[in-house]
């Protein structure tokens, strides 16, 4: 039994695979053979996939994170009863299902209540937990808890705005509070600083507050988080849940989001779009020195029969291969940039959105197929005779 | 010769000169635009922030306790104490005057409107509009305009000199009000300039020219509190340092001379007389959260931008230098030794690097502006400084590029490359 039998010989073999295997293994005889070319030009496509990808991926978290920083601003929503009248008995429920768990809210109720001096002073109710989920931004030196207490009256505990401190002679010391002949005593359990209104309060627990003075919440703050046109849609579920109070954004710290927002995307999409055309510079020096390379190549595919549309077919092949094979390896490096400026900025992992990749990939094969063009247009001027003469 | 040789590679290769040459000049504008936005984006996101409002409030030492609840103050406007109006430019006195962008003053007073369904309790919201003033040789406008710039007026503003008035947005749907209409505010007439918007306790009152609350109030000269909008730097823990205890000198003196909220607070209250000035801590401290993160994350964003038109460069530089091999073989074989031919190459990549950097840094320069009108509606300016700096990396960039390659031509046999074998 002859060698030949077993194994088909060379040529049998490369004739059964036909035209497309043929087509194959000129482009991966290219690319093996001119290694440091390809190199190169897979240096400058990953490059440009790796910034693309982390812009991409950091534009969506970038903008989430931030999104979440503006929560610290407190409210951007507030719910009042018309002319300071109080909210409805089951308002609470009312807002907590209209913003489905999107944000915080906390409930308060004012009185004004005079201390023996007969200084007037505003007394607010609140729920702690939520005002201290809420209100990030109160600067306070203790919350007050629940209260264990021995003596009786029990005073309540109370958090008291800096200005109204000075009500208190003596900080262990209790005030006796007075709401239309009602009386309450408070113990000042921390103080707080905002450097605005609140400062000139003293608030005190909400089940407390109700249960002397009577008076039902008559406002709802609350921070709806998401972007923009998520807060529009808290917006308008709250004002469908309260059609007899009013319901208003706090315009100022939700247009200086939009604004702010707006401004940070922009000047990334610009730094997007300035590394990617720098990038495809660089592809097309670098296409532009293969093709120079491989002149004789080419000189001799045609020589032999080639026509100027296989040729085209051929390199157009060849670079589109090039940018798959550079956007591959770019996209996990910028995975790991953005991951990287995620962690040392924001103190917080980043998500990864795998929806960017064909977005990266298909990017980076229109680049390295816009820069092959031009090289494609001088293939043609090619004059076989004379390079393979060596001229 | 050496020189012949270097103007002879420019003369016949124009073209694959023109495209290193274009690389580079590319790379140098992305760097030097990049490093303008990450210089300049601080100070243009900081003035966006101004839009969320002021973030100092000065208010008088002695003032009683507001009785502010749900949007509305319900203590007596005649009550309590007063800031001078004529103390008010001294807030450009204090050391940070320069970053004092604007403040406002404010004074409500108690009035009745009368209007067809009866006489109707309201309050008159005294401030400045746009008003001129001047310290030393300064001569600025101020006012609500600057200040709360989220404040939307439909209509015009009214002039800071006049009786004209705004009416709150949610009054003026109450009272049918349109800009261009007469209210009788306590028996006189006005018109009213524009219908404002601000989506706070301001839709319900009327805003007027500081002059008519003080007539109102029956109180000349009359302030209440004043909000200044300032740029700040972030806050962090020294910042919240209190200036009595911190001890005289150095440390003290670095508080002091920092644009903290707090120390930019503490001057207004030394400059003006029985006032009392404290941030507003919804705002400044957020702001500064917020600002970091940007500048930070733009920092970063640019340092990944420069690293990759590095490479992009280098990685042109390295093809460019790989095509001329067969020059590299002719040079040696007349003679030319390992140390000359590496100095021919060095010295065209070196001038090309110089041409395209400054004429990239050019490029960049205009981008800068360019980008900062598109987005934030005022210049970036780019650092002369950031001229050698952006130099010396594209120099250092495309020797490292092209270093590789010359290396490997030179060691090369002329034989080989003469052959067309390499």
């Amino acid at each position: 039994m002859s060698l030949a039998s077993s194994v088909p010989p060379v040529a049998q073999r490369r004739g059964r695979a036909g035209h497309t295997s043929m087509l194959l293994r000129m482009i991966v005889r290219a690319a093996v053979l001119r290694r440091n070319r390809v190199l190169s030009a897979l240096l400058a496509i990953g490059v440009a996939a790796a910034v693309s990808t982390a812009l991409l991926m950091l534009q969506f978290d970038a903008e989430a994170k931030l999104q979440h920083e503006f929560r610290n601003y407190g409210a951007n929503i507030v719910v009042s009863g018309k002319d300071g009248a109080s909210l409805p008995v089951d308002s609470l429920d009312r807002a907590d299902a209209a913003l489905a768990g999107r944000g915080t809210l906390a409930p308060f109720a004012f009185v004004i209540a005079r201390t023996p001096s007969g200084q007037a002073l505003v007394v607010a109710g609140a729920d702690f937990t939520r005002t201290k989920e809420l209100e990030r931004f109160w600067s306070v030196t203790s919350w007050p808890d629940a209260r264990p207490c021995s003596a009786s009256p029990c005073p309540v505990p109370a958090l008291v705005g800096a200005r109204a401190s000075q009500m208190f002679q003596k900080p262990d010391q209790s005030l006796l509070l007075t709401f239309q002949g009602r009386e309450i005593q408070v113990k000042l359990a921390g103080t707080l600083q905002t450097g605005g209104p609140e400062e000139s309060r003293i608030y005190i627990p909400l089940i407390d507050f109700t249960a002397w003075s009577g008076v039902q919440p008559s406002v709802i703050e609350i921070a709806a988080s998401g972007s923009n046109r998520d807060i529009d849609a808290a917006l308008k579920n709250l004002t469908d849940a309260f059609p007899d109070a009013d319901v208003r954004p706090v315009r100022r710290i939700v247009e200086g989001q939009a604004r702010v927002l707006y401004r940070t995307r922009s000047t990334m999409i610009a730094a997007a779009a300035l590394v990617a055309i720098t990038a495809a510079l660089c592809v097309l020096s670098t296409l532009m020195g293969w093709l120079f390379d491989r002149r004789r190549d080419f000189a001799i595919m045609k020589a032999i029969g080639a026509s100027d549309r296989l040729l085209n077919i051929f390199f157009m092949a060849e670079s589109a291969a090039l940018g798959v094979a550079g956007a591959l390896p770019g996209f996990l490096v910028g995975i790991a940039v953005a991951a990287w400026i995620s962690r040392s900025n924001f103190h917080s992992p980043l998500t990864p959105r795998f929806a960017v990749l064909p977005l990266v990939v298909g990017g980076c094969v229109v680049v390295t197929l816009l820069a092959a063009m031009f090289p494609v247009s001088r293939l043609h001027r090619l004059q076989p005779a004379a390079i393979l003469r060596g001229e | 010769m050496f020189a012949r040789l270097v103007y002879e590679s420019f003369r016949r290769q124009k073209r694959r000169k023109l495209l290193a040459g274009s690389a580079i000049a590319l790379g140098v504008t992305v760097a030097t635009a990049m490093i303008a936005v990450a210089t300049g984006v601080g100070d243009k996101i900081n003035r966006e922030l101004r839009t969320i409002g002021a973030n100092i409030l000065i208010t008088p030492q002695e003032d009683t306790l507001d009785l502010e609840a749900g949007g509305v103050n319900l203590k007596p406007p005649s009550d309590g104490a007063f800031l001078r109006e004529s103390d008010l430019p001294l807030i450009k006195s204090i050391f940070w005057h320069h970053n004092i962008l604007g403040f406002a003053p404010m004074l409500p007073a108690d009035a009745t409107l009368d209007t067809p369904q009866g006489p109707l309790h309201v309050t008159v919201l005294g401030t400045y509009f746009a008003h001129p003033y001047s310290y030393g040789k300064e001569v600025l406008t101020t006012g609500v305009r600057t200040t709360h710039s989220y404040w939307k007026v439909q209509g015009s503003w009214p002039d800071d000199g006049s009786q004209d008035v705004l009416a709150g947005e949610r009054l003026a749907a109450k009272l049918d009000l349109k800009a261009g209409d007469t209210v009788t505010i306590s028996g006189k007439p006005h018109a009213v300039s524009g219908i404002v918007s601000t989506g706070s306790a301001e839709d319900d009152e009327v805003i007027a020219p500081i002059a008519l609350a003080q007539e109102l109030l029956g109180k000349p000269g009359a302030v209440r509190t004043v909000f200044v909008s300032a740029l700040t730097k972030p806050e962090d823990a020294f910042a919240k340092s209190d200036p009595k205890k911190l001890p005289q000198g150095p440390i003290y003196d670095r508080w002091y001379c920092s644009p903290y909220p707090q120390s930019i607070a503490y001057q207004l209250q030394q400059a003006i007389p029985n006032s009392h000035a404290a941030p507003i801590r919804q705002v400044s401290q957020n702001e500064g959260i917020v600002l970091s993160r940007i500048e930070g994350l733009l920092l970063l964003i640019t340092l990944a931008a420069l690293l990759a038109s590095a490479l992009a460069v280098s990685a042109a530089m390295a093809t460019t230098m790989f095509e001329r091999r067969a020059e590299v073989g002719l040079m040696k074989a007349l003679g030319a030794g390992n140390f000359s031919v590496a100095s021919v190459f060095f010295a065209e990549t070196g001038l090309l690097c110089l041409l395209a950097s400054i004429f990239g840094f050019v490029a960049g320069t205009v981008l800068a502006h360019q980008i900062g009108w598109r987005i934030f509606g005022s210049s970036l300016e780019v650092q002369p400084v950031v001229l050698p700096v952006v130099l010396l990396v594209a120099v250092v960039v495309t020797f490292a590029g092209s270093a590789a390659a010359i290396r490997r031509a030179v060691r090369l046999d002329p034989v080989f490359a003469l052959r067309g074998e390499a």
